[in-house]
């Protein structure tokens, strides 16, 4: 599934509705459902708000992938680009303190998904991408 | 579906009832309208109702973090109550009970802030 959108914050929503009823086909759990709607909304505020810094004439890039009961979602933007990835990724870090944000972005991915790579390039964008087993659906046995 | 904002004065709390989203696009509205209400009544405390909360990310940890700077400032305290098992997650993973008080409902809530029912 491919999507692209864009960066506005009120497309932050539409994109984890999307990859909600996107990934809704492997019956994932409340909680699964829930840790990866709140991974793609993480994600997607950060193109916006760090990749674009607020232009709203970009876009964002949504790409989710099933492969049997494990889902790879990327976000992706062509914006400034991050220039230490290990920095941006710690706990509580923000590159924009004056906008009030907590800089638990990333750790929260990290939490919610099992595999989280980030690959950017300073002025040429940057694309998160976010693995996670399901483990529902196997419990269904025939 | 987007974020209600309810704000109530009860002596000197600021009771804060949200419903629906709390995101980025959400927080950078509701923190306009919270402020508003902080500063135009002479409260000292703000309780923060999140039981009809369905989804919070970071953005929405930002917006209670700001806000509990704001609330220290006066010389009171935030105290967050009904909070749902994801929004539990959340707030555990960013440590943010180690400095907001956690409250069953609003009514332990507000007497443990001291107002009297």
């Amino acid at each position: 599934m491919k999507v692209q959108f864009s960066s506005i914050s009120s497309n932050e929503s539409f994109a984890r509705v999307t990859a909600a009823s996107f990934i809704a086909q492997l019956d994932p759990t409340m909680d699964e459902m829930t840790e990866i709607k709140t991974a793609v909304s993480e994600a997607v505020t950060n193109a916006i708000i760090h990749g674009y810094n607020n232009e709203p004439d970009h876009f964002v890039h949504l790409n989710c992938v099933i492969d049997d009961d494990e889902i790879t979602i990327e976000i992706r933007d062509e914006g400034v680009g991050i220039c230490d990835v290990e920095e941006a990724r710690q706990p509580l870090y923000t590159s924009k303190p004056e906008l009030e944000r907590s800089g638990m972005g990333f750790t929260i991915i990290e939490n919610f998904m099992d595999k989280v790579e980030v690959i950017s390039r300073a002025g040429e964008g940057t694309a998160v991408i976010m693995r996670k087993q399901l483990v529902s659906s196997r419990t269904v046995c025939n | 579906m987007s974020l209600e904002a309810v704000f109530e004065v009860k002596q000197d709390v600021l009771v804060v009832r949200l419903r629906g989203e709390l995101d980025h696009h959400e927080a950078e509205m509701l923190r306009d309208q919270w402020k508003d209400m902080m500063y135009g009544n002479s409260v000292r405390h703000v309780l923060l109702n999140l039981e009809a909360v369905t989804f919070m990310d970071s953005s929405g940890l930002g917006v209670v973090l700001g806000r509990y700077k704001e609330v220290l400032q006066l010389g009171g305290e935030m105290v967050v109550c009904s909070i749902n098992p994801p929004i539990q997650r959340l707030f555990e993973m960013s440590g943010l009970f180690k400095i907001v008080r956690q409250a069953e409902n609003e009514a332990f809530a507000l007497s443990a802030l001291g107002v009297a029912s």
